[in-house]
């Protein structure tokens, strides 16, 4: 049976995913329906529950055209590639303090350089296609995803430095109440406050290290920007350059890429919980006899922890997409030259100057 | 039995090749199920309805590359950062040296970052963040020739044209 465990692994991180991402369909259409004061899918079971369902199967039976003029092959690999390696990166991401695919200790660095891939196939598809709208939309992709590569990188520099390591479950334990080392209060050990045995929101890198609030707050743009979200749809822009780098593709490799891009979602957004929002652990601290921390996190390993674990893991994650959501829907799209603007000459400035802060703030807290 | 533990790269291993056969299944599926009714306007390049003239594959804007090799540079940087950003703050190498070693890299690092600052600073001076850029000049152009002797020349080739 030892041998089934990575198989068991593989199907538990892949029906976590998809769950998600049925999550955020759904999601995606009721709060684009409430902020825009209407109802949403309502017909297809309750509330409209079972629509991505409905949308499945009507994009299952789709034709598959390929245009004479493209160049076949390339066009036809091209979604292929994308959903594979983004689900590749999900395995250093660790669910529960025991629970995690892979633990190879350069996780967070292994991440970062295979989620690159996704540029890969949106250019591959953007040229196959042969077509004027796929290529600008794919030239705008790449040029969006490689700068904003930038601070997304800096910000998960931000949190290493922080923490000392790369393996995403230690860094997920320290902001717990099994840290291996004590936690003082917003990091700091001159202060003397130690919360090691508060836990709760105390322990989670931005209270910390509060100026990871900041970085927090620039990871989440650049996120966005990676996702391809609004309001940095650019490359899919569909005012201006129709559909972008899916002009051309329909049927089910056209949903293909739907599935990355909500899988991708559901990277960054895990991601983001795990570096900054204190992984898995409750942000209930213990408040004298009252153990709200102790009651919600529950012994390493056990039935309990492992359940409460995935619960504020999922619970913080979907709370992230939601937010991602509403900002699609409220959000103007930004011009090229503002995108550029915000990604080198803002964001990158900021987060070297809190890289330094960072730096700094470490030597204090040992 | 000894072999049964897989490695952790052999786990991302397992995550891409089960990625890839999750695709294959549903392609699968949707090859089963869907139609197949090619038609010569279906298999156009879509232009907004136009017929599409020549080829899409051209020249590009120059822009696109400057942001390909700005970003090069500080990638690199971020690479040669990881490794520092694991060993600058461990608390067992700052208390063999003292607390001198936690100081001595972080300012070494400091003076890595300024440099690739002042590059950024260079960048930006130099105006190739700016995705327009403002200062395109169009020299003036007044031709000796005077406007009748070309207009002559058109009418001329006009007539053997047609």
């Amino acid at each position: 049976m030892e041998i089934l465990t990575p198989f068991f692994t593989l199907g538990a991180y892949l029906s976590l995913t998809l769950g998600l991402i049925v999550i955020t369909f759904y999601l995606e259409r009721k709060l684009a329906a409430f902020v825009q004061d209407r109802l949403g899918p309502m017909e297809v079971g309750w509330y409209g529950i079972l629509q991505p369902v409905a949308d499945l199967l009507k994009l299952l039976q789709k034709e598959d055209i390929v245009p004479t003029q493209a160049d076949r092959k390339l066009f036809l690999l091209a979604p292929l590639i994308i959903f594979p390696f983004i689900l590749a990166g999900l395995a250093v991401l660790p669910l529960t303090p025991t629970f995690q695919a892979s633990g190879t200790s350069i996780g967070v660095f292994f991440l970062l350089a295979i989620v690159s891939i996704d540029v890969l196939g949106l250019l591959m598809a953007g040229w196959a296609s042969n077509s004027k709208f796929p290529l600008y939309g794919a030239m705008r992709a790449v040029a969006q995803i490689v700068s904003y590569e930038v601070p997304l990188g800096l910000s998960v520099l931000c949190v290493v430095m922080i923490s000392q390591t790369l393996d995403l479950r230690l860094i997920g334990l320290q902001q717990g109440l099994y840290t291996p080392e004590a936690n003082y209060l917003v990091g700091i050990k001159a202060l003397g406050v130690e919360v090691t045995h508060i836990g709760g929101i105390l322990s989670w890198n931005i209270v910390r290290m509060p100026f990871l609030f900041i970085t927090f707050i620039i990871f989440y743009i650049a996120s966005l920007a990676e996702c391809n979200r609004a309001p940095f749809d650019i490359p899919e822009g569909e005012s201006e350059i129709i559909g972008g780098f899916h002009t051309e593709y329909s049927g089910f490799r056209f949903a293909l890429f739907f599935l990355a891009e909500y899988a991708m979602m559901v990277l960054v957004c895990l991601l983001g919980v795990i570096l900054f929002l204190g992984a898995w652990n409750t942000p209930l601290p213990n408040i004298g006899n009252v153990k709200l921390a102790d009651w919600t996190t529950g012994q390493l390993g056990t039935w309990y922890g492992n359940t409460m674990a995935i619960f504020w893991l999922a619970s913080k994650t979907i709370l992230l997409l939601a937010l991602q959501v509403i900002i699609r829907w409220t959000y103007p799209r930004l011009r090229v030259d503002q995108l550029m603007h915000l990604c080198w000459k803002v964001l990158t400035p900021i987060l070297l100057f809190i890289l330094l802060l960072c730096g700094v703030w470490r030597l204090w807290m040992v | 039995m000894e072999h049964t533990e897989i490695s952790e790269f052999g786990a991302i291993l397992l995550f891409i090749i089960g990625g890839f056969l999750f695709i294959g299944v549903s392609l699968l599926a949707s090859w089963l199920l869907r139609p197949r009714r090619p038609n010569p306007e279906k298999l156009a390049a879509y232009e907004c309805g136009e017929e599409a003239i020549g080829n899409a594959w051209g020249n590009f804007n120059i822009k696109f590359y400057l942001v390909a090799l700005v970003f090069i540079l500080f990638d690199v940087e971020i690479i040669f950062l990881f490794p520092w950003a694991t060993v600058f703050g461990q608390a067992a190498l700052i208390e063999a040296s003292n607390g001198l070693w936690g100081w001595f890299a972080l300012i070494e690092m400091f003076i890595f970052i300024g440099m690739l600052a002042i590059g950024l600073a260079y960048v930006w001076a130099k105006g190739h963040l700016n995705w327009t850029k403002s200062f395109v000049q169009t020299t003036p152009f007044t031709s000796k020739v005077p406007e009748q002797l070309y207009q002559q020349i058109n009418q001329k080739y006009e007539r053997k044209a047609s």
